[in-house]
């Protein structure tokens, strides 16, 4: 980010002040500039931020530097086009009256906020359906607080109806009270969900049905949050790796590496190339073990069984074939700040050429079944359709968002790790129905086996670590063998990797997504606050734009098309 | 050789307890309730999936309504939130019904002891066989399910299980 850019942001918001973040333009607004700096930055055509990320919010509460107001809220938004990043934080005087909502610029504000409020207690003015949204409507507090205990669990076994939501959802989609009165066209509520197996997890999908067809729909989710952020604030960086396994578990290290990327970005930390290509294969193999569960099961909810075999075997096997490397099939711990875990071992390289060609059989085996199948055709061709400017108002990013013509991918918009050097591309689709969905994932495969290749014949030799001792264990004969190791060895691990104090986001092309992480750091080892922007959070956000007009079966296949996993979902 | 009454009756009948002749056919058909929640599921998919193959032990009539389930299959983290539709999934299995914890989460909360995961959903209903694991590998599965196979044969049919239980939402 140059100087020039960030005189245009000061000279169109006079009002606020901006600095530049790692590759991101922070912007500082009072409360009431908020609503007209996003809509600059979205209605400008210098700017041309149609994407909001992410909402969060901030409490400074035991900030060793004290800050105007005790929370803020920070909105992120991108211009995927020219690759601009821009944070808005604005200071909250008084929660309970909260700051002006953003929905009426952003859809994807409409989850976002409703997380702000539920974890931090935020109010937004005007937001038209402001409940919780992880935790449980009846619970107390607001987790995100830091005077909310952590172990303060809350038993609450009230069953919340959304009576009142659907039928604001049935008036706001033009079905009036009296339509549902009439004997001839008498709405059925039915709910799929929370537990149910179409929703390969726990989500509640509540839909108000004419006959097959979907007059409304709106889901409730938050089943598996599990306190990934608060749990974080207790931890030394490195000790968070693990969790980040187990957000997108189906790929477990593309978390991991993104994680790590985030915080050396920050800490101005070049890994070696060797790392660097490592972590591109890894990501991209996991990438496709990402894809072919998600085709596997979206084919068991359209009846195609033979698939699953097809695909998921070629999983199971890649999944030995990674603890070979990892030590653990599913949940892989890989990366440490500073580098891996450890470099490939020896014949790694025959093993996963074999393992790609078992997958291009399997991918190939699969496509057969599929391609020219009349079945899968007539129920994925244009069901569950959704434009691309619903999917950019959504928060849609990866696959999904591609699948509706978008061609943003960060590996191409803001490449890391040498991607602009790779020969790839990004498969686009043309109507964003579950066709296009699906077949994306089909392409991604092989670009992705594409990228493995091309980084196997180039990775260097070398190590996989850094030489940095403010950052990276040493080896274990200096632990054993000198008291300067031994000291080093201790102070990182009871402290952690100190990062300097300040405030950051960055993100990473995951298989759902853009992935990102935005870090408060007070100068500790331990960030002081950490917030997940999980892909597939506001993808569900825009579920029922899909589905409404659609039939109740199509609702089941869809959910499959855009792959939600919980772990991300709810963290 | 044949004593009593099989010596008596030749060699078409065999004699045995109710509860033997039960607990065979019970061991040997337990249909599953997959209720999965999260990255502990993935390695359910697993062991049904060709190479663990559950079929083996006569499970892989996988049931997604408890009311044709007798045994339920905890796989992942159990959050307050869902704490009582697990509870209620519970209840609606009819009796005899037994219950696996797999993965640290659903045996003890695992690695997020924080205030929305349940510390261990035998804190919500009883469970009979609790796997390690994070998540278990399927063979650690497959083992968990033949535990649950021994315990059947040593039960009666006459007894009701865990009459007394009392869990936090009780
Ligand atoms: S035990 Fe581990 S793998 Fe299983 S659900 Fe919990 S975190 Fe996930």
């Amino acid at each position: 980010m140059n100087a020039t850019a960030l005189e245009k942001f000061q000279a169109a918001f006079p009002d606020a002040t901006c600095k530049v973040v790692l590759d991101s333009v922070v912007i500082d607004v009072q409360p009431d500039k908020l609503e007209s700096t996003l809509a600059g930055l979205k209605n400008d055509p210098a700017f041309n931020c149609g994407l909001l990320l992410d909402v969060t919010g901030i409490d400074y509460k035991d900030y060793p530097k004290t800050t105007e107001t005790r929370f803020y809220v920070v909105y992120t938004v991108r211009n995927w086009q020219d690759n601009l990043l821009v944070q808005v934080r604005t200071p909250v005087v008084d929660p309970e009256k909260g700051i002006p909502t953003a929905t009426h610029l952003f859809d994807s504000a409409l989850w976002g906020e409703r997380e702000v409020w539920d974890q931090y207690g935020i109010n937004f003015q005007n937001h038209p359906d402001l409940r919780r949204i992880l935790n449980h409507y009846q619970f107390e507090g607001h987790p995100l607080r830091k005077d909310y205990d952590i172990r303060k669990g809350q038993v609450c076994i009230g069953n919340d109806s959304l009576e009142k939501e659907i039928r604001a959802r049935l008036a706001n989609n033009g079905v009036a009270e009296s339509t549902m009165k009439d004997i001839n066209t008498e709405i059925m509520f039915l709910n799929l969900g929370p537990s149910h197996p179409a929703t390969h997890g726990a989500i509640r999908i509540l839909t108000a049905l004419d006959g097959e067809t979907i007059m409304a729909n709106i889901n409730e989710i938050g089943y598996l949050h599990r306190g990934f952020e608060k749990t974080s604030e207790n931890l030394t960086y490195n000790q968070i790796i693990p969790l980040t396994d187990r957000l997108n578990y189906c790929s477990s290290m593309m978390n991991n590496i993104a994680y790590v990327k985030a915080v050396e970005s920050w800490l101005g930390i070049e890994i070696t190339e060797r790392a660097q290509f490592m972590r591109v294969v890894l990501s991209e193999f996991y990438r496709v073990l990402d894809h072919l569960v998600c085709i596997a099961a979206n084919m068991v909810d359209m009846g195609g069984l033979t698939n699953y075999w097809y695909l998921y075997n070629e999983k199971e096997t890649a999944y030995d074939f990674i603890s070979r490397l990892t030590g653990a099939r599913l949940t892989s711990s890989f990366t440490r700040i500073g580098g891996m875990y450890r470099d490939f071992y020896e014949g790694w390289e025959s093993d996963l050429e074999l393992q790609l060609r078992d997958i291009e059989k399997g991918i190939g085996d699969s496509i057969k079944l599929v391609l020219k199948n009349r079945i899968v055709h007539d129920r994925t061709k244009d069901v569950c359709v959704l434009s691309a400017e619903d999917a950019l108002s959504y928060g849609f990013t990866g696959p999904t968002l591609r699948a509706s013509g978008v061609p943003f991918d960060l590996r191409k918009d803001a490449p890391y790790y040498n991607y602009e050097s790779f020969d790839f591309e990004i498969p686009v689709g043309s109507k964003g129905d579950i066709y296009d969905r699906i077949m994306i994932r089909f392409e991604e495969m092989f670009q992705s086996i594409r990228i493995i290749r091309q980084a196997m014949k180039f990775i260097p030799e070398g190590s996989v670590f850094i030489e940095d001792s403010q950052v990276v264990l040493p080896p274990k004969a200096d632990v054993y063998n000198n008291i300067e190791g031994l000291a080093n060895h201790f102070k990182l691990i009871f402290e952690g990797v100190k990062t300097p104090a300040g405030e950051w986001y960055d993100s990473f092309e995951a298989a759902n997504g853009e992935l990102g992480f935005h870090f408060v750091s007070d100068g500790s080892g331990r960030p002081y606050k950490l917030k997940v922007r999980p892909p597939c959070f506001y993808i569900m956000g825009g579920f029922h734009k899909m589905v409404e007009g659609n039939m109740i079966a199509d609702a089941v296949i869809n959910l499959g098309s855009i792959n939600i996993i919980g772990g991300e979902l709810d963290r | 050789m044949a004593l009593g009454l099989e010596a008596k009756l030749g060699d078409n009948v065999m004699t045995s307890t109710l509860d033997y002749i039960v607990n065979w056919g019970r061991e040997n058909s337990l249909w599953p309730f997959v209720y999965g929640t999260a990255c502990c599921a993935i390695e359910f998919m697993s062991t049904a999936a060709s190479l663990h193959d559950i079929s083996r032990y006569g499970a892989e009539v996988v049931r997604f309504s408890p009311r044709q389930a007798d045994l339920l299959l905890v796989c992942g983290t159990v959050s307050y939130k869902q704490a009582p539709i697990l509870k209620r999934i519970y209840e609606q299995m009819p009796e005899p019904k037994w219950v696996i914890a797999i993965g640290a989460c659903a045996s003890s909360g695992g690695i997020y002891d924080n205030y929305c995961t349940v510390q261990g959903i035998d804190t919500i209903i009883p469970v009979d066989v609790y796997i390690s694991g994070c998540p278990p590998r399927p063979e650690a599965i497959l083992d968990g399910l033949m535990k649950i196979q021994n315990q059947i044969k040593g039960e009666t049919v006459l007894e009701d299980r865990h009459k007394d239980f009392k869990g936090i939402l009780d």
